[in-house]
This record gives C-alpha cells, structure tokens and sequence, in this order.
C-alpha cells in the first residue's frame, strides 16, 4: 500500500533521495515535497559558475517541473513549514497541514551570521541559494565594490564569481591563510597570489568589527581599523545545521539533528538528511557523503538493511583557472614526513604527508592532474616506502607510461575513484559502458558520474575512450572547432564573464590550440566580440566569409551579385533608372527580382564593385546587405494605404522597421514582414519576425522558417501600437545578437531557449528597455553603409589585382 | 634560375588576407599570413574554381570561399578529406617589399 512521505527541504540529497526511491520503488512512495526556496532542486555545487556567468540557471536545474508532474509528487515551493506535530503525524505549512507514515527532514544549513553591528543593513548578503548568487551578480557591476568576509571555499568562490563579473572585491579572512582547513600555507600562498592577479584583494588576520551604513551597506570595518568601502558585503564565515523545528519538535539535536546509522532521529518514523544531520559526533559539508546518505535511507524506507558509514573526502576549487585540490590529512605532527615538489615559474606545489609509510594526505596547487590518484592512494592507505623516491611524479612515473592521460586512466584499477560527489568507480562505468553506455550522457544517467560538481567530466570522457577506443565519439556537446575544446556557448558566456574584448584576448584566454583561429571559429568570434562589446572591438573583415568581406554575394564563376535596398520593398522610377543605368554600364547578365522584394544585379565583375556602389549610391541607393548576417530585408504588402482589406499601414510599418535595424549583425540572417490583414500577402508567418496587422492592432510572430525547415512563427505578444511593434522587435532580435550561437537562425535558437524564456525578457519593461538599450548602443556604430566606405579610391583598390604581368616580363 | 621581380609592398596585402597578381594565363593570388609571410598560389580551386584569393586565411592555410576546401599554403595540397593540389610559386619579402620568382612563373606554365 502506498505510504505518505513528506519531504522539508529540496536540496540536493533530498532530490538524490526521491531518485532513488522512484527507481526502487516507484509506487511504494506519495511523496510531498517542501521547500522555502520557491523552487525545486537544483545543482547548489553550480552557483559558483552561475555567479560567474560560465552557467545559467536553466542549466543546473536537476530536477524540473515535468519530472516532479510525472512522478506524482506533491510540490508546495516557496512555502516554509512552521511546526511538526509528532503526537498526529502531521506537518504544519503556510499552505495547510499534511499528515505524514514517514518525515524526512533535510533543512540543510544556515550560513552563520557574525553578530556585529549593521550585520542587518540591506546589501548584506550570504552565498546559500539563487536569491544570494542573483542579488551579488546585480551587485557585480563593473567598479562596484563588494567586500567579502571569509577566505574559505565559499568565500573565495564567491568573491572570484564578482571579480569576474568587474567587481572590486576585497576578501577579509580571519585566519593567518586562505582556506586554512583545506590548504598549508605554500599552497595558499599560490592560491592569494592567483587572485590577486585577477584583482582581488586579500586581507588575511582581518576582524570584522562592524560594517557600517545608515540605510544601505556602505563600507566595512575592521578591528585593526582599516575600513573597506562597499557596496555589497557577502558573509561566508561558515555554516551551522538548520536544526529549528527539529528543535521545536523536541527531537535529540547536539550540533545537528543526532542520527544513527539508519539516518533516524530520536523518533522512529522521522528520519533526518544531508547537512542538518549529525552523525556519530560529525557534520557533513560536502556533497559526496550527502549522496551516500540519501542512498542509505531510501534502502532503509523501503525496509531493507542499510548503514552510512563517513568516507574520507577531497576538496577542489570552482574556480575557472585555480587548480587546487586537497585530500587526508596534511597538518604537521610529530612521526610525519613530507615530501614536496614545488615548480615556482609554473606555479606549482605538490606536498604529500606520509606517516608510517602511507600516504595520509596530499595537497596539490597549479597541476592537479594527479589528485585522484593520489586520493586513491590515501584510501587504500599501501606501503609506499620502496616507491617513496619516485612517489610524487605521480602515476606517469610510476607505470613508465609518460604523461599520456588516455594511459594513465587504462592503468587505473576498477577500484579507483572517478567521480568524488557520486562515489563512482572506474569498475562501475567501465561495466556500464559495457552494457550500452557509450557516451558521456548514458554513462551520467546510468552511473550518476560527473554528474554533480562536473569537474571530472574529463576523466570520464577519457575511462569512455579507453574502454571503446576508436568507437568512442564525443559528447553531443560539440567544440566550436578543432582550436578549442570549448562549445559556442561556453565561449560565448567566457567572452562576456571575464570581459574579452579582442580575437587575441579570447585565444590567449581560453587556450586555443591554433596560432590564429580557424575559418569556422574567427567569423563566429568576431560576431561575438562585436555584439558583445560594439565600442571596444574593432570588426576584424579578414575574419569574415567573404561576402561580408566584400560586402556582395560570390557567384559560382567568383562574381558577385548586388542588391541596393529597397525600404520596405518600396522604390520608384528614379531608383529604377538608376538600376537599369548600371546595369548597363556594367554589362549586368542578369537583373532579377528576389523573393525579399530586392532588385538583385547578378554577374558583376569584382573589380567593378566599388564602381558600381558608387553610381548606385548617388541615386540615393545604399546597401541592401543580402549577402549578411544580419538584417535582410523587411517584406510588405500594401496595406491600409491602398487594400481595401488593408487595416493598419503596414507598409510604412515595414518601412520604420527597416530603417530601425538595417546595417545590425546577428548570428544567422534575419528577415521580418508585415502583413496589413490576417490574408498576409507578405507570408509574415514564416519569418524570423512577422508582424500581422489586425483591427485592434499588430500581432508578433517570432521564429518562423521556411528554408532547410518549415516553420510557423509563434505569437510573442499582441499590441495596441506601431511604437509598441517596433520596441518588442528591436528587443528580440537584440536578445537573438545576445544569446544565440553563430550560425543558429532565430527558431533554432528559440528551440533551445524555449519561447517562455524570450517572452520573460522581451515582455518585461525593465529588461526590454535594457535590450532596446544596447540595441540603439550597437547601432551607432554599425549603421553605415558599407559601400559609401568602399567607394573611396584607396578602399577600392583593394577589389583590382596587384599587378598584371604580361608575357614580355616573364621571358 | 630564380628572377625576382618586385610586384608590390607587403602593406598593399591585407594582413591575413590576399590579393591576386594578373597573368596571361589566369590568376596567381599572392597570401599574406598573420606571421608576415607570403605565399602564391594559382587563383583557383581545383574542385570548381573559386577564386582562393576571397578566402578565409588561417594559419598558413586557405578556405575556398565557395565549397570550404582547405588548401594548405606552403604545398598547395588540400588538408582534411579533399582531394585536390594548386600550383605553388616561390614568393618572399624583402625589405618591406614582396618578390616573386618570374621564371617560375612562366616555367610552369610552360610545363
């Protein structure tokens, strides 16, 4: 029969916790789930790259509506449970109370608040959950100045995330050295002296004396009566077990809620999980014992024999480019011995601590290449005294195999380590594999490897090529190119996070592996670095196809052919003569309308371009752009002007449209239409943006398609008004420039974003007028018109030959 | 033997780009990479003729502008799962100034 579990807290043992019971037992369980956060579960261990702009929040969701909809599973978010009553098993929310067979509770923890004065001031944030990572990244705006009280793991994370984001940021720390618990004080040394680098100022020895303000936080002060002014204070001294209603519930609490090995609380129907648990006198910090403990109790709800048992962990640093990693024990004591290895002009330092002859700890900075196999060797705790000599090189010296990573993992044994968080062994996914998963994302659902903090995704890519060899073929996640490991999105977010501002920051930055690009990643690097900083990067054309190079579209015999714009679709007897004139005079083959509504001169000589614009554009012609990406053109029919059908002026609609976003870059082409009547003559259901005229006014249709796909557009939104229509496209196609990879037309972005997502940006005042913003910001720059630029004798001379060599100087 | 002859500065090239030095017996398009070297190379592809000379430069490679065949600069063979080889011309820079071999020039022609 079915049994009622309620669930406080959807952390991320909590999610591990309903996993596993739905692949156990998936109907012995109705579950309700509470959550003060108004949300689900996430991945917490991914704020820190979400603080930094390399991840959104869509991408570390673990668990969305849909699956809790499927699984039958009672959500009540953003709703904080007041009181348990154990005498009725019933748990008391703001929503209304819920009886319960079984409670788990798993409230995590609350970060601890130093008590000194101003400790309340708005601007005074901790690092917990989404609200904290939002109000610091709205904080982080490049000169604000954020102060951050406490160099541990979070701490640091925290004010790495805001540096990134062009925040001033100071770290106090109590302690002598950065993460203390963690690293000796070589190491940190390393550790300050990379954040540093990046800006970062540390104040290590530093007592928080108060921080000061009268109605907003506005500097910190210290008991050696230094004073850091800010703007925003982030406080990570520690955390401490969320234990309220366990307390008020008069269960056993000591530091957290006392459990046994089964997870149960002084009550034999309640169970506790995750960080508000106490266990045999230890709290848990780290993920990978949360794991073990959710796996623990699902066997114990579903009555079978099960025991947590603490494991040693390892920490490493979410810090993009700070390798560090930490495991055992490393604290000097008599009877221990260490070994060290530092590599001062690479920034490296490797320490091992041995005693009685076995590896007990190991801290590493700068190449953390090793750290699992070290870990490894912490664990199985062998006598090391023959290899001692050899030991720190790590596993490369050790099996004569030279740093060759693909050898190096084939030597490990089943039995090592691979994923810290899940606790998954090589032994696990090479059986795995060996039952059908072959990639990286059949091996994360299967095993659950790399599938939390993701920091060994690499080494489980490499256990996949190992055991398939040549059968094994990347992630679907592909690199931008050969030079870089790195996919569009990542590099996209990586240009704007750490603020990349030319084509050779971003190759120096980001490691590419080629001296200077590739025909696949320069046009796509110089479309982002032109819509992504349109005052500080210059357009790079010789990183540009060559129809946006020579602003005309290459023929199939190397000609080219040129359209002049038309607003709208509109021209007139002048223009047309014009055209006809230099199709004469260049001895155009062929002169054709296109589907956009443009006049198109086909077959033109190159050397005749430049020429040709300039006769052009003293009729008054200017660039058409069919040959970019970017604005094309916007279609039309006639509308009220003449149709009898006509309702709103959808000519001139077009015309203000065109003449709004003409000369833009985006990542793929662009073409809009507006059609005067739901008859829609402009076929504008079918376009990137397509605008409907009705009586009441103007329907928004995005990501239409109707080339290698066939697509309808979807509604955006309806409007009363001409500006209105023009605001929410000029905001849509800016949020495209933003947010899509190169290449990807607006309904293959819009697949993977998802329309609710456009509608929640574009459709929200503030954010549009932030986009329409940035939009008009880039405009400014990029509204010439190219062949005016190109006309000039010196630009011109670039589309003739060199030289012409006649025969006489070559005999 | 080698007759250099001075057929135009190396500022008249784009950095990373091309142009084309006319012949009578077609287009030889003169490269010059982001080192500062230069390479020449008949104007045109080997699988439908695009001129060579409008493509991306990369590295010391090419990509045709028209079907993205990619031509390595120094042998003229294609790189990757093309098929295909362009003639290549002995060509340097010199105080500023960009020299090509005329005789060999003529000579392959010839041949």
């Amino acid at each position: 029969m079915t049994q009622r579990l309620v669930i406080i807290g959807a952390g991320m043992a909590s999610g591990r916790l309903i996993e596993h019971l739905r692949d156990t037992a998936p109907d012995a369980w109705h579950i309700t789930l509470f959550n003060a956060e108004p949300r689900g579960n996430y991945n917490r261990l991914m704020l820190s790259p979400v603080l930094s702009g390399e991840k959104t929040y869509a991408e570390i969701v673990t668990h969305d509506d849909a699956f809790y909809a499927a699984h039958g599973i009672d959500c009540r978010f953003g709703e904080s449970v007041t009181r348990i009553d154990r005498a009725a098993k019933v748990v008391h929310g703001a929503g209304g109370p819920v009886p319960y067979d079984r409670l788990v509770i798993a409230t995590g923890s609350a970060p601890f608040i130093l008590p000194v004065p101003g400790k309340d001031l708005p601007g005074v944030v901790t690092y917990r959950d989404l609200e904290d990572t939002n109000a610091m990244i709205a904080a982080s705006r490049p000169g604000a100045r954020a102060v951050v009280i406490g160099g541990g793991l979070l701490g640091l994370e925290a004010a790495a995330g805001m540096a990134a984001r062009g925040a001033d940021v100071t770290v106090i720390h109590l302690m002598g050295h950065l993460m203390e618990r963690q690293l000796d004080p070589a190491a940190s040394y390393l550790l300050q002296k990379d954040l540093e680098r990046r800006g970062i100022r540390v104040h290590c020895r530093g007592a928080t004396k108060a921080i000061l303000g009268t109605d907003q936080v506005e500097a910190v002060l210290l008991e050696d009566g230094t004073v850091y002014g800010a703007d925003l204070v982030c406080m990570a001294v520690g955390i401490r077990p969320e234990v309220r209603l366990a307390n008020d519930a008069q269960l056993e609490v000591g530091r957290g809620i006392v459990v046994d090995a089964q997870l149960t609380t002084s009550d034999p129907a309640i169970f506790a999980l995750g960080e508000c648990v106490e266990f045999d006198s230890q709290l848990f910090g780290l993920v990978a014992p949360l794991y073990d403990q959710a796996k623990v109790l699902a066997g114990v709800l579903n009555g079978r024999v099960a025991a947590f048992a603490p494991v040693q962990t390892a920490t490493k640093l979410k810090v993009t480019g700070c390798d560090l990693f930490s495991a055992g024990d490393f604290a000097e004591a008599p009877g221990r011995e260490e070994i060290v290895f530092r590599d001062p002009a690479r920034g490296i330092y490797k320490r091992l601590v041995i005693a009685d002859d076995r590896l007990i700890g190991a801290v590493m900075y700068g190449d953390t290449a090793d750290g699992n196999w070290f870990f490894q060797q912490i664990r199985e705790g062998a006598d090391i005294s023959a290899r001692r000599e050899t030991l720190i090189f790590g596993p490369a010296f050790e099996g004569g195999v030279q740093s060759d990573p693909l050898a190096a993992v084939a030597a490990l044994p089943p039995e090592a380590e691979i994923c810290g968080c899940n606790g998954v062994c090589k032994g696990q996914i090479v059986r795995a594999i060996g039952e059908g998963a072959t990639d990286l994302g059949l091996v994360r659902a299967r095993t659950k490897a790399s599938a939390s903090c993701g920091t060994c995704t690499g080494l489980v890519e490499q256990v996949l090529a190992a055991t398939l060899g040549d059968a094994f073929s990347r992630p679907a996640a592909q690199p931008m190119c050969r030079c870089t490991s790195l996919t569009h999105d990542e590099v996209r977010r990586l240009i704007k996070a750490n603020a990349l501002k030319s084509m050779p920051a971003v190759m120096q930055e980001l490691g590419w592996n080629s001296s200077c690009g590739c025909a696949t990643c320069r046009p796509a690097l110089n479309f982002y670095l032109l819509a992504d900083w349109p005052l500080d990067y210059r357009d790079d054309g010789q990183s540009r196809f060559v129809n946006e190079r020579l602003h005309a579209n290459i023929q199939k015999d190397g000609s080219f052919s040129v359209v002049p714009r038309m607003w709208g679709g509109v021209t007139n007897a002048a223009e047309l003569r014009a055209i006809a004139d230099a199709a004469d005079k260049y001895d155009v083959p062929m002169v054709k309308v296109t589907g956009g509504q443009r006049i198109d001169l086909l077959g033109v000589r190159k050397e005749d371009l430049p020429a040709i614009w300039a006769d052009l554009n003293a009729a008054g012609l200017v660039s058409g752009h069919a040959y970019s990406k970017g604005l094309r053109t916007v279609k039309t029919c006639v509308g009220s002007e003449f149709c009898r059908f006509g309702t709103q002026d959808s000519t001139g609609l077009g015309i203000r449209l065109e003449q709004r976003l003409w000369g833009s870059w985006t990542p793929h082409k662009v073409k809009l239409a507006v059609s005067g009547c739901p008859r829609n003559c402009a076929e504008a259901t079918c376009k990137d943006v397509g605008i409907i005229c009705v009586d009441s006014g103007y329907q928004i249709g995005v990501g239409g398609a109707a080339g290698m796909d066939l697509k309808e557009t979807e509604r955006l939104a309806a409007v009363a008004t001409e500006d209105e229509a023009i605001a929410l496209s000029v905001a849509f196609i800016q949020l495209y420039r933003e947010n899509a990879r190169y290449l990807d037309r607006p309904y293959k972005w819009l697949k993977k974003v998802g329309l609710d997502w456009v509608k929640d940006r574009v459709l929200d005042p503030e954010i549009r007028a932030g986009l329409i913003e940035r939009f008009d910001l880039s405009q400014s720059v990029c509204q010439k018109d190219p062949w005016a630029e190109r006309a000039t004798p010196e630009a011109a001379r670039r589309f003739h030959p060199l030289a012409t060599l006649m025969q006489e100087a070559a005999e | 033997m080698t007759r250099w002859i001075d057929i135009a500065a190396l500022e008249d090239i784009p950095l990373r780009g091309a142009r084309t030095l006319r012949t009578p017996e077609g287009c030889v398009a003169v490269f010059r990479t982001h080192d500062n070297r230069v390479f020449a190379l008949d104007d045109r592809c080997p699988h439908k003729g695009g001129p060579l000379s409008d493509g991306i430069v990369h590295g010391h490679a090419v990509t045709c502008p028209l079907h993205a065949w990619v031509f390595d600069l120094e042998t003229g063979r294609t790189q990757g799962a093309d098929e295909g080889v362009v003639a290549t011309y002995p060509a340097q820079v010199m105080a500023g100034r960009v020299l090509i071999d005329v005789d060999r020039l003529a000579g392959k022609r010839v041949a």
